[in-house]
């Protein structure tokens, strides 16, 4: 187990610093900086201000003397400065991640309680009306782009209550709590909760197939204790590589459902920074998602472990 | 005696009436108005800026040194009035333009505002002091200044290299507030002190921008407002809705297209909406320096096969107008009036004949149906950009030209039209003061940063001197009417159709005017209050 979670961890260090050159040199790679950014805007361009201006930014400098400035900043714990608005890239990044946080968490919560019960109950009663009705909603779960989604929901709050769930900074009640917070990510989750009932149902069909199934039916087990404590537990291995998987694509999802519904998390601020080409916002950020997705995924790999016996004997 | 009680009792329920009506019409002090904003602007600086996401939330920060009349929606010569400046005055020879200024005028920090004020300002501007603007958009507005030379602490003159009327017209844009001397430009950008109505709060980028009332305001009992909130919400179907469902007093200023504003009539009737021209206008860039367009037979063809009134209805149902450089009038005060315009070749009304005549000259140039002109549309992707684009393809077929969508991200816009890597580009040009030599100077002086076409006709070049330095308005107009045909005619920058845009706001705020011919000019808000 030991030489297991010490392989994984030096596994996890140099994704980061792949992920950390990749970051680096895509965004260099992608035309136009915030200098051209900035004069577009005013509609002009004066050679001499924007050399002033680059040089001021230090994004003149050679490539890989910009790259060991900004990771060497990175691991002392220095962002630098936000291009745009000039204040420390820390102080822009950190208050938006509490808000995302809240909202992934949500959305995965909400993605895997409605999604394994519901996967278990189609699977257990595959081929039933309550079975088709239920691939139905995880298809159009599937179907239905986020935004769109985002947008009927608001529609739909204004036309019936005359009320728009967008986002209260300092919601006073539990109406607008949830309506901040919930709504959207039951927005962003639904998408993600089909998918995990999909998975749920598939492998759920296949461990219910098998022969130590039948044997605990015939020794008398309940329905409950044969489709929870002996099918689902060996069905949930796919179902949390899914969900780990899923919390790392969340963050396109919650792009949408932060512009739709005005929330100032950090997905949106991704984009809007990667708009402005707003090098030392879109490098720690995206480092910061890695950091957060790597370690999602070196948890769901010490999950495997723990469910699966057998995983942590061979490695 | 019946009808002489009954006569009474009208004239008292008329008077009471009357009373009622006054009352309501007075202004209540207190409430913020919320507002949602388009955009994040970059930063909170007016002078660096050169978007009015900019000047809409900021411009309540400043005071300028005159300003046009916030209640009359047609900015012109007439409806200047004096700010920081309490009057002012031409020398002899209009060379020297002279401010004396308001005395007990405080800075948001408690600092007195004095000449030095307005001189460090317009040393900025001109590029002359050690502090640098990050970015100085407007630099060549001041290209005709001397010198900015403070006479004690509340006089202060503009020594000019010649005569120019426009000088003032360019001081009232809300893109000229006066900055203090003892905040640097960076500061500026993150936390703005001004001596305006309003003062700095926060600026959360992507979320809010938040002004509060200041209460030392040299107007004495303005601002009514407590403060003014927006809410940066860039989508603008959710910004719509939030304002439908009564979460904002007021949209984004002329943010509203005109198949939206049908939207928000229907679903917030009681809502009041006005549509203006934004004095932007959608225009075509042509590399003229490479074939096909360096020959002018093609350029002319290009300009004789738009159906501009097309354009106006696909886009704007009905709701925009054709013009030259100016913005036409009524709205427009430089404008070419409609004869005079339809003299033009290419803007009269029967298009088919236009376009027979095209068709003349892209033969003559060596096209027809069997050898079609391909070319690339290069434009921004924005939808304000792409959906003209898509049109003027379209009607470029009717004379062999093939034309493809090259649809260009901002960040790449400028630098590929500055290194002339298009052939035709779709643009659009906005205007913030409704003034020849801004539009002029700016979009086709020789040499000019903005001139992307690199437009270049000496003699033109004179001609705006000459207008630039008439004092007579009715003469400068004749002038200004003359160089906009000829510049439609040597197909400069060819003009498709000038904007027009809805804003809307809740039946309870009062005090708003939506500027009819600049949208930089219209937000200082001082008098804007809520009849909650």
């Amino acid at each position: 187990m030991f030489a297991y979670l010490v392989r994984r961890l030096f596994l996890m260090l140099v994704t980061l610093f792949g992920i950390s050159i990749v970051i680096f040199f895509l965004l260099r790679i992608v035309p136009g900086n915030i200098v051209d950014i900035l004069f577009a805007a005013a509609g002009y361009v004066d050679p001499a201000d924007k050399a002033d201006l680059e040089k001021a930014l230090g994004i003149d400098q050679p490539l890989i003397l910009q790259y060991w400035h900004w990771i060497s900043g990175f691991l002392r714990g220095d962002f630098g400065y936000s291009y745009v608005s000039e204040k420390p890239a820390l102080q822009e990044i950190l208050p938006r991640i509490p808000i995302t946080a809240r909202l992934a968490g949500l959305a995965l919560l909400f993605s895997a309680s409605i999604g394994i019960p519901l996967g278990v109950i189609s699977a257990v009663k595959q081929g039933s009306r309550i079975d088709y009705a239920l691939r139905v909603v995880s298809l159009s779960g599937l179907s239905l782009p986020s935004f769109w989604l985002g947008l009927l929901v608001l529609t739909a709050s204004v036309a019936l209550f005359g009320e728009m769930p967008i986002f209260n900074p300092n919601p006073q009640s539990f109406g607008e709590a949830f309506a901040t917070y919930c709504i959207p990510a039951m927005v962003v989750g639904f998408r993600s909760s089909a998918l995990t009932m999909r998975i749920t149902r598939s492998s759920m069909l296949e461990v219910l197939r098998q022969d130590y199934i039948r044997t605990a039916r015939a020794k008398g087990a309940s329905d409950a204790a044969v489709n929870y404590r002996h099918a689902l537990k060996n069905a949930i291995l796919p179902v949390i590589t899914v969900i780990g998987i899923e919390a790392a694509f969340l963050i396109g999802g919650l792009i949408v459902t932060e512009t739709v519904f005005n929330i100032p998390g950090v997905a949106r601020f991704l984009v809007e920074a990667i708009r402005w080409r707003d090098y030392p916002i879109v490098q720690n950020l995206v480092m910061l998602i890695a950091i957060v997705v790597v370690s999602a995924n070196f948890i769901v790999d010490m999950l495997y472990a723990v469910f699966d016996p057998r995983i942590r004997y061979t490695d | 005696m019946r009808s002489v009680w009954a006569l009474a009792a009208t004239a008292a329920l008329s008077l009471l009436a009357f009373s009622t009506t006054t009352l309501a019409g007075e202004p209540k002090q207190g409430g913020i108005l919320r507002m949602y904003h388009r955009d994040s602007p970059a930063n909170a600086s007016i002078l660096e800026g050169a978007t009015y996401s900019v000047n809409v939330p900021f411009m309540g920060v400043f005071n300028n040194l005159v300003i046009y009349d916030q209640h009359i929606a047609q900015n012109s010569p007439d409806t200047l009035r004096p700010e920081l400046a309490e009057s002012w005055s031409w020398s002899g020879d209009n060379k020297k333009l002279t401010f004396k200024l308001r005395q007990g005028v405080k800075w948001h920090d408690g600092k007195p505002f004095t000449s030095a004020d307005v001189k460090c300002t317009f040393d900025l501007l001109m590029g002359k002091s050690q502090q640098k603007l990050r970015q100085n958009p407007r630099k060549a507005w001041y290209s005709e200044v001397n010198d900015v030379t403070p006479n004690g602490d509340f006089e202060v003159s503009f020594d000019l290299k010649r005569p120019q009327p426009s000088m003032l017209a360019m001081l009232a844009s809300g893109y000229t507030p006066i900055y203090p001397c003892h905040v640097s430009p960076a500061d500026m950008r993150t936390h703005p002190i001004g001596t305006g109505p309003y003062k700095f709060v926060e600026f959360k980028a992507n979320e809010s921008i938040k002004l509060t009332k200041n209460p030392d305001y040299w107007k004495k009992g303005l601002p009514y407002l407590d403060g003014i909130e927006y809410t940066i919400i860039p989508n603008r179907s959710t910004a719509i809705l939030a304002f439908v469902a009564g979460k904002f007093d007021m949209t984004f200023p002329t943010h509203i297209t005109i198949p939206l504003l049908k939207d928000i009539k229907s679903q917030a009737p009681n809502a009041v909406c006005v549509v203006e021209p934004t004095n932007v206008s959608t225009n075509i860039i042509v590399n003229s320096s490479s074939a096909p367009f360096d020959n002018i037979d093609v350029r002319r063809a290009m300009s004789l096969a738009l159906d501009r009134k097309a354009f106006v209805d696909i886009l704007f149902e009905g709701q925009a107008d054709v013009g030259g450089t100016m913005l036409p009038p009524p709205q427009g005060i430089w404008g070419m009036p409609k004869d005079k315009l339809e003299t033009i070749p290419g803007y009269g009304p029967d298009v088919n004949a236009n376009r027979e005549e095209a068709k003349k000259l892209m033969q003559k140039a060596g096209y027809g149906p069997d050898k079609h002109l391909a070319v690339k549309v290069s434009t921004r992707n924005l939808a304000e950009y792409r959906d003209p684009a898509v049109i003027l393809i379209d009607q470029l077929k009717s004379i062999y030209i093939d034309g493809e969508l090259d649809v260009v991200e901002t960040a790449n816009w400028f630098p590929k039209v500055a290194r002339k890597d298009y052939m035709i580009g779709l643009n659009l040009t906005g205007n913030s003061v409704d003034d020849p030599d801004q539009s002029f100077y700016e979009n086709y002086s020789c040499g000019s940063e903005r001139n992307y076409t690199n437009y270049c006709n000496k003699e033109i070049e004179k001609l705006f001197d000459v207008q630039s330095q008439e004092i007579d308005i009715g003469k400068r107009k004749q002038m200004v009417w003359d160089i906009d045909k000829k510049l439609q005619e040597d197909v400069a920058r060819p003009i498709i159709f000038h904007a027009r845009a809805g804003t809307c706001w809740q039946p309870y705020v009062k005090g708003i005017t939506i500027m009819s011919n600049s949208s930089y000019n219209g937000f200082r808000y001082e008098d804007v209050w809520l009849d909650k």
